[in-house]
């Protein structure tokens, strides 16, 4: 029987905010893509929460949009609230974060999709990839059509052999009751790849005439909202925004929590996957700190074509009846009127230990993936990885060297280092504390860092590219002027010193000086500056920061320089580590299964101890100094 | 890493015994082909495991030496590979002879360290274990091997590693909070924090203490022996040296420039120095001034002042005395055995520093002498129980950085920084830390430590 045969140069399999950035990419670059999804209606779906962005998952999104991803612009178009969180804290952690309204957010990136070319969206379930002596060569769908391709990009979230689940209820639906992709699973174990299965969840969804926001705290946006991508125009977020409303549970909803916990699918057994620590459901909460008698529950709407919101901070799995009995004990919920429920979802991911950081197979050339798929959890580390897994696919259809980003030098680089060289055996959260160097890696300088290789890519204008350079140069300027400016103890420096609590001078001081202490800044200083030049707020912001902070940023550019050269000490890719007898057992099958491309990313795999790469440090040298290969 | 290799592994000075140390897969076969047995009939190659045979090294027909050769199979060899010792006469020219005759036969020189970094390749000693080792070769008296078995035993290890383990939880406390402000609060961190990084300070300062005395351990005491012409510096000089048997060291190279001495008292080195200046003095007439004892005191941990007690005290003695007030000083009375001129106890009054009455003509008073150093030096006991001695240049450089960290934390505490700052520096301190026992790996560690090996080890 003959069935549908085409080609093209790349397939990507999802829709989601991984599978978008990864299509876009591609097609982008120029490339024949053919995108899959089950539903062309759940394009770019936010199934669980409606924010784009949060503490660290705001990074995610500046860095892709720095690199020329679409998730930042998208989200600038879509926001119904903005706000930049932990404000009080250093700039390192400062994290924008806005509220989407879901439907528009859905929209504007099908729109953008559609109107992208090279790029062809089609639905319908991909259930088996074609490989050939581990080389991908393209993939079938249910009907039996084949699509050959040069490169295929894996974005399958939270859909492979998925099931919902709460109470004793469950049905074999991707999330909102959409179809699952239940074939796939199977093509890639017999292509030899290992799976793993995850769990995740989300909370109900409320009427919003049933809640009493009189017993809630109000909470607004920013006054002045800050785009989260680089392209944007400022003003152009400027808009009316929503509130969201943030309330507690209390030691009743506990109690009927704990009651019920034999009820839960999670702690009965029902569940096999394993779930995110850092995004508990409601029950582990109760379970984890049995000492806390409220925890914070914060009411967001889905958008402003719905009355639903979202009850964020309470996901669960517990029965419908029970559901109900929980949420109304929550302040301003008692009369709730549940119009989804909160449901846990099991899905199939991969051990993403088999990918390069390029997020290529290690065994399957061609074969690319990103996002839930990898086994991390959340709309932004997906969108980063399907723009990675994109980007390299892309490259290696061109022949073109692959983008591999380090630790050092974005969250993106943590991110995927992470999946690709750790044990992960939970959904996979970005999170602040995962960036060793986060002081060098703001939200704020993502464009500095990274506006190059985007441009090298091919996904960043030469404009824009440029304007970075004029940027940097400017920063650097200024920063210099700063330190050779000087004000001396004259009553107009005395006055201002005063009115910001600020010690008053006995000597001259240079701006830099008076920039440093911590109740002033580049922008309080600005009367003392009389020849002060014309600068956008974004250099500004730049000038104040690199010099407020200019010592711990040099300390911390020292503690890269020390990464930077075992992460540049390259293992050879045949290396024998059985032969390497002063390893311990454990860290030579870690290495001969991991392979790991530097010394670096060696001293990163659990059960290779320091020790190990100490003796991995000094065969090398001798490997080198007997004509070896494996140093750069 | 194939290869076998050899090299000369004691010292190339003349001694009774000297050992020429090979090692790798042919070390059996290439000591078989230089290696003959009395009878002529032995072969190396098919001796047991940890055997030692009577015979001679021979290059070609040429007998070189009469020797003992020790066969040790991997693992259970120095380097955990198979390893074979030629036990010869100390000559330098023999040994020289037996190693060319080795490397004729296959065998490849080693390169400095490289026994100990195969050994540490293979897993038999660690990197810190590594580095002990150098200071077992260099020691130069028994507390200072003591100290360097006891770093091999991992008391630094342990000391360090109860510092590090509290930093990393400041660390983890600060990063989790960050990730859970929700559950898990920072409020009034800082005061807290701030007294937990003064009390790892104090235990930094605590090891830093020990350096100096560590140092005096490994390196022994810098003495300089200061007095007028015919004050007794010779003689007293002369009889530390008949003290135990001393060891000369001959840095300049040649017996006649001798420039510095070491003498065992009990197992604390002095280390003489100048003392070829000391001897010169006896044929020069030299009126020493006071520039020059000062001058010769400067770098010395310690003086000791010799004084004729049999003729009365000047003004030069009494400006000395005074200038030396702020170096650890003993004045010597010498010539006790003569007719006192000078009061001992008035000079005890006087002095500002220990006084002991001595006679080295006599040999009298040097155990009250070694009992004072002790005490000036070591607070009287030097015993090493557990006590932990740094006396490793790196490990101070190290523990200096992770103080320097730890003070910029206060300092960020101070300026009322967000928490986040803090974490940066107390990573540093933890990492620098880290450095000393091998928990933390930079390419410099590694290199470092291997190239302060000499060859043959």
């Amino acid at each position: 029987m003959k069935g549908l045969e085409e080609n093209y140069d790349i397939a990507v399999v999802g829709a989601g905010h991984a599978g978008c950035e990864a299509a876009l990419a591609c097609a982008r670059l120029g490339l024949e893509t053919i995108m899959f999804t089950v539903s062309v209606d759940s394009i770019a779906l936010m199934p669980c929460n409606p924010n784009i962005g949060g503490s660290s998952k705001g990074h995610l999104v500046r860095e892709v949009d720095a690199l020329g991803g679409e998730m930042g612009k998208n989200i600038d178009k879509t926001f119904i609230q903005s706000k930049m969180l932990n404000v009080s804290k250093g700039p390192a952690v400062h994290s924008l974060r806005a509220q989407a309204d879901k439907h528009a957010y859905t929209e504007e990136m099908r729109k953008t999709l559609e109107n992208t070319d090279h790029l062809t969206i089609r639905q319908a379930e991909v259930t088996e990839l074609i490989a050939e002596e581990g080389v991908i060569k393209g993939l079938k769908t249910y009907s039996g059509a084949v699509y050959y391709t040069k490169a295929v990009v894996l974005c399958t979230g939270t859909y492979l052999k998925a099931r919902c689940i709460y109470g004793d209820v469950s049905n074999y639906t991707g999330p909102n009751g959409l179809q699952a992709a239940n074939y796939l699973t199977d093509s890639l174990k017999n292509l030899g790849i290992e799976m793993y299965r995850f769990k995740t969840g989300t909370p109900a969804r409320i009427d919003k005439r049933s809640i009493d926001f009189s017993k809630m705290e109000e909470q607004f946006g920013d006054e002045r909202v800050v785009p989260f991508s680089f392209s944007t125009d400022p003003e152009d977020v400027q808009i009316d925004q929503v509130s969201c409303w943030l309330t507690y549970t209390n030691e009743k909803t506990h109690e009927i929590i704990r009651e019920n916990l034999d009820r839960s699918p999670l702690f009965s057994g029902m569940i096999e996957g394993t779930g995110p620590r850092y995004c508990p459901s409601i029950e582990d909460k109760v379970v984890k700190f049995a000492d806390k008698n409220r925890h914070q529950v914060f009411i967001e709407p889905e958008g402003l074509y719905t009355n639903e919101m979202y009850i964020g901070g309470m996901s669960s799995s517990l029965p419908e009846d029970v559901q109900y009995e929980m949420y109304r004990s929550v302040a301003g919920l008692e009369n709730a009127r549940i119009v989804r429920n909160a449901y846990a979802i099991e899905y199939d991911c991969i051990n993403a230990n088999q990918l390069y950081p390029t997020l290529e197979f290690k065994k399957i050339k061609g074969l690319f993936s990103g996002g839930q798929f990898n086994g991390s959890s959340g709309y932004e580390e997906a969108a980063a990885q399907g723009l990675v897994a994109g980007i390299n696919a892309a490259m290696e259809v061109l022949g073109k060297e692959m983008l591999i980003l380090d630790r050092s030098e974005s969250y993106i680089g943590v991110l995927i280092d992470d999946l690709v060289t750790k044990e992960n055996h939970e959904p996979y959260r970005m999170m602040t504390s995962r960036a060793e160097y986060r002081l060098l890696l703001r939200q704020d300088n993502a464009d500095l860092r990274l506006r190059e290789k985007g441009y090298k890519v091919g996904l960043v204008s030469k404009e824009q590219y440029e304007y970075v350079l004029w940027k940097k140069e400017k920063i650097a300027e200024e920063k210099e002027r700063m330190e050779h400016v000087h004000v001396g103890a004259s009553p107009e420096v005395q006055e201002l010193l005063k009115a910001h609590n600020s010690t008053l001078l006995k000597n001259g001081i240079s701006l830099a000086d008076l920039i440093r202490r911590p109740e002033l800044s580049y922008d309080i200083v600005a009367p003392l500056d009389k020849n002060r030049p014309q600068l956008p707020q974004d250099v500004k912001d730049q000038v104040n920061i690199n010099i407020k902070y200019e010592g711990y940023i040099k300390r911390q550019e020292k503690q890269v320089e020390g990464f930077k050269k075992l992460e540049k000490k390259r293992l050879p890719k045949d290396l024998d580590y059985s032969r390497i007898s002063g390893l311990r057992i454990e860290a030579r099958q870690k290495l001969e299964q991991f392979r790991p491309v530097s010394i670096g990313q060696a001293s990163r795999i659990a059960g290779v101890s320091p020790a190990d790469i100490s003796v991995l440090l000094v065969y090398m040298e001798s490997y080198r100094r007997q004509g070896g290969r494996g140093e750069n | 890493m194939t290869d076998t290799i050899a090299a000369i592994a004691t010292a190339l000075s003349p001694s009774g015994i000297g050992i020429v140390r090979i090692s790798g897969p042919e070390s059996r076969e290439i000591a078989g082909k230089v290696y003959r047995s009395k009878g002529g009939k032995k072969k190396l190659q098919d001796v047991p495991s940890h055997s030692i045979h009577y015979g001679f090294i021979c290059d070609g027909d040429e007998v070189i030496d009469e020797v003992l050769v020790m066969v040790m199979d991997g693992p259970r060899s120095y380097t955990g590979e198979d390893t074979v010792e030629i036990d010869c006469h100390g000559g330098v020219l023999a040994m020289r002879k037996i190693l060319d005759t080795v490397i004729k036969n296959g065998a490849r020189p080693a390169d400095p360290g490289e026994f100990t970094k195969r050994a540490f390749l293979n897993g038999r000693i660690d990197l810190s274990q590594a580095e002990a080792v150098i200071d077992v070769i260099n020691a130069k008296n028994e507390y200072a091997l003591k100290s360097s078995v006891s770093q091999l035993r991992g008391n630094i290890q342990k000391a360090i590693k109860e510092i590090r383990e509290d930093l990393i939880y400041q660390i983890a406390y600060i990063e989790s909070a960050l990730d859970d402000p929700e559950h898990i609060s920072i409020d009034g961190y800082g005061e807290n924090l701030y007294k937990e990084v003064k009390k790892q300070e104090e235990r930094i300062d605590r090891l830093l203490l020990s350096v100096k005395d560590g140092k005096l351990v490994k390196e022994g005491i810098k003495t300089v022996i200061v007095g007028k012409p015919n004050a007794g510096k010779s003689s007293l000089l002369n009889t530390l040296l008949g003290e135990e048997r001393a060891i000369v060291t001959d840095i300049a190279g040649t017996t006649r420039d001798i420039l510095e001495e070491t003498i065992l008292l009990h197992g604390i080195s002095l280390r003489i120095i100048d003392t070829a200046g000391i001897r010169e003095t006896q044929d020069v007439v030299e009126k020493i001034g006071v520039e020059k004892a000062i001058d010769s005191a400067k770098d010395a941990d310690l003086v000791l002042f010799v004084v004729d007690s049999s003729v009365p005290l000047d003004e030069n003695d009494r400006e000395i005395m005074e200038l030396l007030k702020d170096k650890k000083t003993i004045v010597l009375l010498n010539k006790a055995d003569l007719e006192q001129a000078v009061d001992e106890d008035d000079l005890k009054n006087t002095a500002g520093h220990p006084v002991i009455s001595v006679s080295a003509k006599e040999e009298q008073g040097i155990d009250l002498l070694e009992d004072k150093i002790k005490e000036l030096f070591f607070q009287g006991g030097l015993e090493f129980n557990d006590e932990i001695y740094i006396t490793n240049a790196r490990h101070k450089a190290a523990l200096e950085e992770a103080r320097k960290s730890l003070e910029m934390v206060e300092n960020s505490i101070e300026m009322q920084m967000p928490e986040d700052f803090f974490s940066i520096d107390l990573m540093n301190a933890y990492e620098a830390l880290g450095r000393i026992i091998g928990e933390s790996v930079g390419e410099d560690l590694v290199n470092e430590i291997f190239s302060k090996f000499c060859t043959g080890k």
